[in-house]
């Protein structure tokens, strides 16, 4: 007689019409459209297929779904390699190429296996109590080690080909689960009206029903309802999407994988989508988990759960054996019992109870299945697969505890074992939004400890596990949901949707008797969790050790954080322990559900939001202009910026400084477009500046500009800027790149919250206009020559002055400010006539050799001038520490004046702002420097470091800004900048912040 | 006396098959103690300990609401470092640092502790001066550091993004060889096991109520035991710090926000170091298990439901695919969410109060966990001498008023911000 | 939920702290009543008021109340009409 699983010749949901070729560990085999890499694995006769995390003992599939602790692979290649897929959850596609995982080198020749020999050493937490000698960074010898043992798959270091997309969407009512619940729910709420997105995680819906044979009433019901929701246009059905979480205000996030049309995409096509959903009404009808029974070597490959097994013969025409042996503390077993013996398998039941209903009896015999009341499996014998098992008497109480011996048992042949302990409603969900669950004695199970509003359960998640149950409550729950959200619907209506399949199929009754822990010898292991490997032996050493809380044990076990996070063994486990404290299950409470619900790719989640995509690229209007003559971009915050351009050098750093020749010597023009911009328009638009700037505005004229510095209300610089009046009740207020928002926000703020009597309005126009610089001893030469017939003269425009001209339909808003220290104009046009302005100056002032400069010289130019920027103006300095002390007005009250004079704030050893000449030619200056007094030991905080450096053209030698204890009291003193990361140490010079011009000469010709 | 752990007696364990004890015992209040300190998590059982250990102290409660280390210890991303630029914080993150170096040994239980190496990346040359600055304070304060410049980066991380494709392209970074990760919940036990050995009373299940305030001292707390005397009270209660200090009649430089907190499948070693994204805040490990833990900003409002928000977790997997492009297929495992304490200026509270006899440890905001020695170390002298550790004196309460904020990245004073 | 545009996502919004705590006139001169505001929270594990700026939408200031033990949001009015001023009236 052949042993192990097979496909059997008729029956099953695959279609015989469609073959599949994949491939497993290299091996290439057959499957039918329909099957998961799981049944079609078994069809094949494969039931090895990994090894256990920590013993690398050998595993089998456990179960049929999402809950799969052994059966995971490694699917895909290069960038397609994907680690710990259950083959449970993945359907078989033409190519598609699966590995085993945790075997060295395969899973049935695995060297690790050795960690079996030493398993007493391995014990729960055994790692806290060594590895720490012989000396203190022991760890990191051991460390390696222990990460290489550990790991499931591997992962891939290449780019990821595929696509993923995120979406929003919004329904009425969201149904969870397409089990005979969820099915009627959907139905009945779109009949009543409500516009319905009914989600499941497997292909095909029926949930529950999909265990009953392909052919029968059940079948002919599930199909006719799929019809009957098919055809409601309101209602949308989502196959292979998993509600993953629920998150505040009802919104439930959805992943729907697509990888099962084909393992790789083509071009365009999203392989997983993640939908963000936001609903009215949701009915949760996630159904239940079956839990595994704890006896020893519970894990051989050939132990599985009672409902897989029925799952793998009715959906997939796999039978997982020939001889079997069914080991149950309820009656949800004997169907698979039944079903298996109906295609000719030997069937033993051993039933933990010694009573059962009659039916079941009469059943058994019909069908000539061995039924052994009050016993129990106790050992497992076979290693790679199941050979045969004891069956010995059951013991009488539920808190078995582990060193009952077990009585003496009878050895039977067989290649299967089917474990059925009960079920574990699905409440993760409902647990996500912060209820917890409650314990119900009858059915020994957590159910959901309540709902929110506009939520509402049905069917086994509730504990009602009759079919007949789940329709009335699906029924029911999906008319309240519907109500919920003003759909209502006549009760005469809902006769159509309860068919008589109740009497066919729905006589199951459920009663379990709670066993958690069956008794074995001492030295077996008996696995709760098996992913991680957690044993009853664990379970009792964390409660000797006092890690007895749930989370402690799980903590210290390492139970139920594995992939499967716990679907199959948490429940078992809390039992274990509850029974071990000798606490009733509820005393110990059950862990806190956290999404997702199952495993998502972090490539889902990111979906297009990734590469040259992560953020948005702001763009100059100017920004192709600079890509195509040769500028070079650098990114700025969010915006891109010219960094330098070719003309001037073959890389930043001789470029800048050729650009800052050019402005220095004749004249230069820069893209200022990124400065933030502010309309400020209103009768109180000067009131409102005075009151945000800490130096006065009330006085500004019409067309003038003035240099404002404001604070936030602790007392430290926000931001500077100019601020130009343009007619009496007008502003044009600009901000640094980087603050744009933080003011525009800040004054909104003010505004709406606490000067609402300010009759004023604010608006950012940052990206209304392009902005300019021509700066330069000929800076007004080129712009005659660029604006011939307006009047640019020192008179017309003097220094901080505005001017709004008209060049030919042309707005332009001329501003005379200096960042850089020359003579130097802010031009302004609104953003579609920038790059034409931009030419227009380049062309027209040619003869002067005009050329634009970038990011790197403009920053370079402002430190020669001494102007703060960036670097300086970190939120932690105050005005005074900036030299600005003076710029604050004592006549008015402004925001941060009162804070700014904290105590410290004041003092006089301060880190202030100075300027510092380099005293060794041969030597650079460099950012991050760290400040000390010429004689002084150079170690820990110093007394300041700069912020800021530029060569200077015109003193031959690198300069630079910083800020140092005490600032200019120390004028003219020796310091040393210290660079220890490349051992560098600098003589320089404390001087006035200003290397150039001091007097500004250059900015009033 | 409870055996000591070592591999020599687990192998006796294993072969002789005896039970190893409790590793803390399991008392009922007494109605007195010297001390008590409210929270048992990795600060207060720090604190306990240090207080036995090194101050003579040694009738002490620590009362913890539910277990032990169920706060942010054992929500964490379990990173420690000491790359701090200010005077004050470079000092105190170095001293936890050492602390940390010697810990395993010091409780005789295995934290973990793993120096893989931290490195933070630059995206632009102003970063990179922002992180010279920082590692020369380091250097200079004899802390280890390394200015990597894009090649470096690029032969240790090969895996990052390095191609034009990415948005903020990497061109260097800081690294510091003896940061790296220690393993969370160990440090409560580790902690606990080895304060109660030193006859700490270590309280689970015991909620504090309210305070027993007698004129402007503290003598005490009511919790859901009963009444508990005490000589000196102490908070640890990171997240709830707040709410503690309104029973006592304080107002606290405090909000209370959402940091969550996220782990992958556990895959074969992938991460060797701890990564730190410079375009946001960003950061990534992996667990000796096999996990990639990492996590981002708070969410940015207050609350205290332990429940991120679905749009943050698209937030960090979005980071994460640009710094690691191959990341995209490993799956998400678990997020979830602890309560910090954010505080205007980033930087925390170890000081006594405006009541006598009540101390505050809080307002860690990000960096709870890399300093929990250092917490122990100086608020155990804090208690035990009425007065601030030289090494925690700049985590005042008045700092704020004085003008001394400790703003280490120069974020500026707004708790949601930081 | 913004009283101009109506249900948006969050992700719309930015939070703009506590809003129970009256801003001093801008003539108050005493340090301890600027540092009080600026610096000091009440932070209830419960129900509060704060600022939120829709930010991608109608960029008004809003007043939420919500309750910070559960996230759950409740009323929300545009700031200028629910302002509590230094004097403690609402304009």
């Amino acid at each position: 007689m052949t042993r192990g699983p097979s496909r059997v010749s008729t029956g099953g949901r695959v279609d015989r019409s469609r073959p599949v070729e994949f491939s497993l560990d290299g091996r290439s085999m057959r499957g039918f459209h329909g099957d998961t890499l799981a049944s079609a694995s078994l069809a094949n006769g494969v039931t090895l297929i990994g090894r256990s995390f920590k013993y690398h003992r050998p595993r089998g599939f456990l179960s049929a779904g999402s809950e799969e602790p052994n059966g995971l692979f490694t699917l895909g290649e290069g960038g397609r390699r994907e680690p710990n897929i259950p083959g449970t959850t993945t359907y078989i596609a033409e190519g598609l190429s699966a590995r085993c995982q945790n075997g060295w080198p395969s899973v049935g020749l695995d060297f690790m296996s050795v960690n079996s020999c030493v398993a007493p050493l391995l014990a729960a937490g055994f790692y806290y109590k060594t590895f720490m000698g012989p000396t203190r960074g022991a760890w990191m010898f051991y460390e390696p080690f222990i990460r290489r043992a550990a790991g499931l798959g591997r992962g891939s270091y290449e780019r990821d080909p595929d696509r993923y997309e995120t979406r929003y969407a919004f329904t009425d009512v969201l149904v969870i689960g397409a089990g005979p619940a969820g099915l009627t729910a959907a139905l009945t709420a779109g009949r009543a009206g409500a516009r319905v997105i009914l989600v499941e995680q497997d292909l095909l819906l029926g949930g529950s029903l999909l265990l009953e044979e392909a052919t029968g009433p059940a079948e002919a019901w599930r199909q006719h309802i799929e019809m009957e929701i098919k055809s409601l246009p309101n209602v949308e059905i989502m196959r292979r999407t998993t509600a993953q979480g629920l998150y505040d205000d009802g919104t439930v996030v959805l992943v729907e994988r697509r990888e099962h049309l084909r393992p790789d995409p083509t071009k365009g096509e999203a392989r997983q989508i993640v939908t963000t959903l936001r609903t009215r009404a949701i009915v949760f009808a996630t159904g239940a988990i079956e839990r595994p029974l704890v006896f020893a070597n519970n894990d051989r490959p050939g132990v599985m759960l009672a409902s897989a097994v029925r799952s793998y013969l009715n959906r997939f025409a796999v039978a997982c054996g020939q001889r079997m042996v069914i080991v149950t503390n309820n009656d949800s077993a004997y169907s698979t019992g039944f079903d298996l013996a109906r295609v000719g398998a030997t069937v033993i039941i051993a039933d933990l109870r010694r009573e059962i209903d009659q039916s079941l009896t009469a059943r058994t015999e019909a069908l000539r299945i061995e039924l052994v009341l009050g016993s129990a499996i106790v050992d497992v014998l076979g290693r790679k697969s199941v050979k045969s098992v004891i069956i010995a008497e059951a013991p009488r109480l539920s808190n078995a505890s582990e060193h009952t011996r077990p009585a003496k048992g009878r050895k039977v042949d067989c290649d299967l074992v089917c474990m059925a302990g009960g079920w574990s409603p699905v409440v993760h969900l409902t647990s996500h939004g912060g209820i917890k669950p409650r314990y119900r004695e009858d059915i020994a199970a957590f159910v959901p400890g309540g709902y929110a509003r506009g939520q509402f359960g049905a069917g086994a998640l509730g504990g009602s596990f009759g079919l007949g149950a789940a329709i009335r409550e699906g029924i029911e729950a999906g008319r309240s949901a519907a109500a919920s959200c003003g759909r209502n619907m006549p009760p005469n209506q809902l006769s159509v949707l309860a068919p008589n399949i109740e009497d066919a199929v729905a006589q199951e009754r459920y009663r379990i008797e709670p066993i958690w822990h069956l008794p074995h010898r001492r030295r077996a292991k008996a696995f709760v969790d098996f992913q991680n490997d957690v044993t009853v032996k664990d379970l009792t050493i964390a409660h000797q050790e006092g890690y007895t809380s749930v989370e402690h044990l799980k903590r210290y076990t390492t139970l139920g954080m594995g992939t499967d996070q716990g679907k199959t063994s948490n429940i078992n486990a809390f039992a274990i322990m509850a029974s071990l404290r000798d606490v009733e299950i509820p005393a110990t409470a059950t862990t806190t559900f956290r999404p997702p619900f199952t495993p998502i790719a972090i490539g889902a989640l990111a979906g297009r939001t990734l590469g040259r995509h992560f953020r948005p690229t702001r763009r100059s209007p100017l920004h192709d202009w600079h890509l195509n003559h040769g500028g070079e971009m650098i990114e700025a915050g969010l915006w891109m910026r010219a960094w330098w351009y070719r003309w001037a050098g073959s890389d930043v750093g001789s470029a800048y400084i050729e650009e800052m020749r050019l402005v220095r010597n004749s004249v230069g023009i820069s893209d200022i477009s990124t400065l933030g911009k502010i309309d400020v328009q209103g009768p109180d638009a000067a009131e409102l500046l005075n009151r945000i700037y800490v130096n006065g505005f009330a006085k500004l004229l019409v067309s003038k500009a003035r240099y404002g510095v404001m604070l936030t209300d602790d007392g430290a610089v926000l931001d500077d800027g100019t601020t130009t009046r343009l007619s009496e009740f007008r502003y044009f207020m600009t901000t640094t790149t980087a603050q744009t928002g933080e003011v525009m926000s800040w004054l909104e703020f003010l505004l709406q919250t606490a000067w609402m009597d300010l009759q004023v309005h604010v608006t950012s126009v940052t990206d209304e206009w392009a902005g300019m610089v021509i700066s330069g001893p000929k800076a007004r030469a080129a712009l005659e020559l660029a604006l011939p017939g307006h009047d640019v003269s020192n008179a017309t425009l003097p220094y901080m002055g505005c001017l709004e001209i008209d060049l030919d339909g042309v707005p332009l808003r001329l501003i005379r400010l200096s960042f850089s220290g020359e003579l130097a104009y802010e031009v302004y046009t609104p953003a579609d006539f920038g790059v034409r302005l931009w030419e227009h100056f380049l062309t027209r002032a040619a003869p002067l050799g005009i050329r634009p400069y970038g990011l790197e010289a403009l920053a370079s130019l402002r430190v020669e001038k001494g102007h703060v920027a960036g670097l300086e103006l970190d939120h932690r300095n105050t005005l005074d520490d900036l030299g600005l002390g003076k710029m604050a007005s004592k006549e008015k009250p402004f925001v941060g004046c009162e804070l700014r004079k904290r105590p410290s704030l004041q003092s006089s050893d301060r880190w202030s702002l100075v300027g510092i000449e380099c005293l060794e030619s041969e030597k650079r200056l460099r950012g991050g420097s760290i400040l000390f007094a010429a004689a002084e030991s150079i170690e820990g905080h110093g007394r300041g470091y700069i912020t800021s450096v530029t060569w200077s053209n015109e003193l031959e030698k690198f300069v630079a800004l910083g800020l140092y204890q005490g600032g200019l009291i120390h004028e003219g003193e020796q310091i040393v900048c210290a660079y220890p990361l490349k051992g560098e140490q600098v003589k320089a010079r404390i001087v006035a912040p200003m290397f150039l011009d001091p007097t500004g000469e250059r900015l009033r010709v | 006396m409870r055996p000591r752990y070592s591999a020599l007696s687990l192998l006796r364990h294993a072969v002789a098959e005896t039970p190893w004890p409790r590793a803390w015992r399991v008392p009922d209040p007494k109605p007195t103690y010297d001390v008590v300190i409210i929270g048992g998590g990795g600060h207060g059982l720090a604190t306990a300990y240090y207080l036995a250990a090194h101050h003579g102290i040694k009738d002490i409660a620590v009362v913890e609401r539910a277990y032990i280390g169920s706060g942010n210890l054992g929500r964490n991303t379990t990173l420690v470092r000491s790359n701090y630029v200010l005077d004050g914080n470079t000092q105190f993150f170095e001293y936890s640092m050492k602390l940390w170096e010697g810990l395993s040994h010091e409780l005789n239980f295995n934290v973990m502790l793993s120096q893989r190496g931290q490195i933070v990346l630059a995206h632009g040359p102003s970063q990179m001066d922002v992180l010279a600055r920082k590692g020369n304070i380091m250097r200079l304060n004899g802390i280890d550091a390394e200015l990597l410049d894009r090649g470096e980066v690029i032969k240790l991380l090969p895996y990052l993004d390095h191609s034009g494709e990415a948005r903020f392209p990497i061109c260097g970074g800081l690294f510091q060889q003896r940061a790296g990760t220690v393993r969370h919940d160990a440090v409560a036990w580790g902690y606990a096991r080895a304060a109660d050995s030193l006859g700490v009373d270590v309280i689970e299940n015991c909620e504090v109520n309210s305070f027993v305030i007698d004129g402007d001292r503290v003598r005490g707390v009511n919790t859901t035991r009963g009444r508990i005397s005490a000589g000196r009270t102490a908070i640890a209660v990171a997240g709830h710090s707040s709410h503690l200090a309104a029973m006592a009649g304080l107002r606290l430089p405090i909000e209370s926000h959402l940091l969550q907190a996220f782990v992958s499948e556990p895959i074969k070693p992938f991460l060797d170091h701890v990564i730190s994204f410079g375009a946001e805040l960003f950061y990534i490990s992996q667990s000796d298990k096999g996990g990639l833990v990492f996590g981002g900003h708070i969410d940015g409002f207050n609350s205290y439901t332990q429940r991120g928000q679905f749009p943050k977790v698209q937030t960090v997997a979005e980071c994460a695919v640009a710094l690691i492009p191959s990341i995209s297929r490993l799956r998400l495992l678990r997020h979830w969410a602890g309560i910090q304490d954010m505080t205007p200026d980033g930087s925390p509270f170890i000081c006594r109060t405006p009541l006598r006899d009540l101390y505050l440890n809080g307002g860690w905001c990000y960096q709870g966990f890399k300093a929990t020695p250092a917490v122990g170390w100086c608020f155990a002298h804090t208690i035990a001498n009425d007065d601030e550790h030289p090494l925690s004196r700049c985590y005042s309460l008045d700092r704020f008023a004085r003008g001394r904020e400790l703003d280490d990245y120069g974020v500026g004073n707004w708790t949601y911000k930081q | 939920m913004c009283p101009i545009c109506g249900e948006r996502d969050y992700t719309e919004f930015r939070y703009g702290g506590d809003a129970t705590k009256p801003r001093p006139s801008r003539e108050t001169a005493d340090p301890k009543v600027w540092h009080d505001y600026v610096f000091l929270f009440d932070n209830p594990k419960g129900l509060h008021r704060e600022y939120w700026q829709h930010v991608l939408g109608c960029r008004q200031w809003l007043v939420l109340e919500r309750n910070t033990a559960t996230n759950e949001p409740g009323e929300s009015r545009l700031a200028r009409m629910d302002v509590v001023t230094c004097e403690g009236e609402p304009k």
